[in-house]
């Protein structure tokens, strides 16, 4: 069986970001594993533009921002092996590198893996990095009433058939939701020649990004009607109209408000969920909010040296930000490995352990504990808020003391925020003698 | 005077931004911005509009039927439509790499359009 230090399921933005960051920390048998013909991810069939701003100071599509990444990758000669399906992750906690008879502190994991070329196979690996991403929210979990005919399709499906594979799937489109990749596909279907109709939310406020309603639907005229959504679909083979309704405060449709139009197309953005089966069958805990792993500081999540990042860890919004954690992810696993070798014990550590608790308009926040001894001079927490906020501060408090604060003009669930935490401003409030604290995240008007 | 909220789209942090005009168009103040950015985006915004377009093109001979592509800088909102025209109509032949240009002048604005993709060949 194949050793590998570092093996990196998916070779998306995260994946590809990892792989880089940990070889340059001087990690070298790293294997990234792909189920595509090729790495990039999503970022190949987003061509719009808006990418790597952050990251490389310029703005780019997104199959130039995997463009640089993948050269990266290559430049190192970092092993991908691509049209390659993950089929488990395990642990086996009686063997370790080593092969010493002793359970080990840092066990091996076991990727198997399949392939066309190489058949079913498995490789050990010291440290693994969760990269799959995430995937769409489906029709079937939405429970839209109505016939089940040809024509609706997952905003995402949509854009792989238009940019990759140049068909147009369809001409007169409604879309339902108002995440980025609808209000994306609402302005590349008009380009395309499609008419897009009108944009329905199902909640008072859009699910995505400013600028994609400025540059997507009043660039091009196109209505975003906030408070709707379907409340019918008619056609027996194809989509032939859809049945609008506003919704009250409850989401529930208002009886009389229903306008029907006439359509070939429904284009549903209607969230993403992080992609977790591997990570639930090697025993990851998983966070309800996310739908993704549980991690510490060093993004490692409980089960030791397995670690998760970008969207298999919570939906990002900016890839930017995707690399940015997955670097540190990468980092993080090259750490790993090298106290591995130098066998040097996790229990020496005088572990002080700070758990983040989101409070009042915070739904969670990555990371959701944080060890002492382990976190960088600057920790940066990224969450969302529950609803939408104007002129609010996020507060940081520990042991009473607030350690952080920033104004925010405007906040709303569709933009992820972030906090930088100081280490010295934590040492500060922790006492002698405790080595658990709990840490507050919230939302204050004042 | 004037003023008319914008939000910058320069990139994803999307700045509210307030713009004040005098009574001869000119403008007097931009605020809300967070990078010199935003202050350009809204003079020009208010000026004279632009966008990068990005769609895809046909390619022959490759590993993928589609190349994406872009203008290479932004050009006239106005002309959206007229580059969209031009690339319809376009195929070229692989293989093609991220920054070839596949048309010098795209729709009389004086902007290429440029590969944003790689296809190997067939």
């Amino acid at each position: 069986m194949r050793q590998y230090d570092i093996v990196i399921i998916g070779a998306g933005p995260a994946g590809l970001a990892a792989a880089v960051a940990a070889f340059d920390d001087g990690a070298r048998r790293i294997l990234i594993l792909e189920r595509d013909r090729e790495p990039g991810g999503i970022l190949n069939q987003c061509i719009h533009n808006g990418f790597g701003l952050h990251t490389f100071k310029e703005e780019l599509t997104g199959p130039e921002y995997a463009d640089r990444f993948i050269k990266q990758v290559r430049e190192r000669g970092i092993e991908c092996r691509l049209n390659t399906m993950v089929m488990d992750i395990g642990v086996d906690s009686g063997r370790d590198a080593n092969a010493t008879r002793e359970p080990s502190a840092r066990p091996m994991k076991y990727v198997t893996a399949m392939s066309r070329a190489d058949g079913m196979y498995q490789v050990a690996a010291r440290t693994v990095i969760l990269a799959m991403g995430c995937r769409e929210r489906p029709r079937g979990a939405l429970n839209i009433p109505g016939y089940r005919p040809a024509g609706i399709y997952s905003a995402g499906t949509a854009q792989r058939l238009v940019n990759m594979q140049g068909y147009l799937p369809g001409r007169r489109v409604v879309i339902l939701g108002s995440g980025d990749i609808g209000l994306i596909m609402a302005r590349r279907m008009t380009l395309e020649g499609a008419k897009v109709l009108v944009v329905a939310e199902l909640m008072p406020y859009s699910g995505g990004l400013k600028r994609n309603i400025v540059q997507c639907l009043d660039d091009y005229g196109i209505s975003l009607k906030l408070s709707h959504t379907v409340v019918d679909i008619s056609g027996k083979e194809r989509v032939e109209s859809v049945t609008l309704a506003q919704v009250d405060e409850n989401r529930r449709p208002i009886a009389g408000t229903e306008e029907t139009y006439e359509c070939d197309t429904l284009l549903l953005s209607v969230g993403l969920l992080p992609e977790n089966e591997l990570s639930a069958g090697l025993g990851v805990e998983l966070s309800p909010v996310t739908s993704g792993p549980i991690v510490n500081e060093s993004l490692e999540t409980n089960v030791g040296g397995v670690f998760a990042c970008g969207n298999v860890l919570h939906v990002h919004d900016l890839v930017d930000f995707v690399s940015e954690e997955a670097a540190l992810a990468g980092k993080n696993a090259a750490a790993y490995v090298k106290r591995m070798e130098a066998a040097e014990g996790d229990a020496k550590e005088a572990e002080i352990e700070i758990e983040i608790k989101p409070l009042s308009g915070v739904r969670y926040t990555v990371p959701s504990h944080v060890r002492l001894a382990r976190m960088q001079p600057e920790q940066v927490v990224r969450f969302r808020v529950g609803d939408v906020y104007k002129n609010c501060f996020i507060r940081a408090y520990l042991n009473g003391r607030q350690i952080a604060s920033k104004k925010r003009p405007v906040m709303a669930p569709g933009e992820m925020e972030q906090l930088k935490l100081k280490k010295e401003q934590l040492l500060e409030c922790v006492e002698p003698g405790t080595s658990s604290y709990c840490l507050e995240i919230r939302v204050e008007e004042k | 005077m004037s003023k008319r909220q914008l939000i910058c789209i320069g990139c994803p942090l999307g700045c509210q931004m307030e713009a004040e005009q005098n009574e001869d168009g000119e403008i007097v103040s931009i605020k809300g911005n967070t990078c010199p950015r935003g202050d350009a985006y809204a003079r020009k915004e208010l000026t004279c509009p632009t966008r990068i377009v990005t769609s895809t093109v046909r390619v022959e001979g490759g590993m993928r039927h589609m190349v994406s592509v872009k203008t290479k800088e932004d050009v006239p909102k106005g002309k959206i439509f007229d580059c969209m025209g031009e690339i319809r109509k376009l195929a070229v032949a692989a293989p093609i790499a991220v920054g070839d240009v596949i048309l010098p002048d795209i729709a009389g604005t004086g902007v290429a359009l440029v590969a944003t993709g790689n296809v190997d060949a067939r």
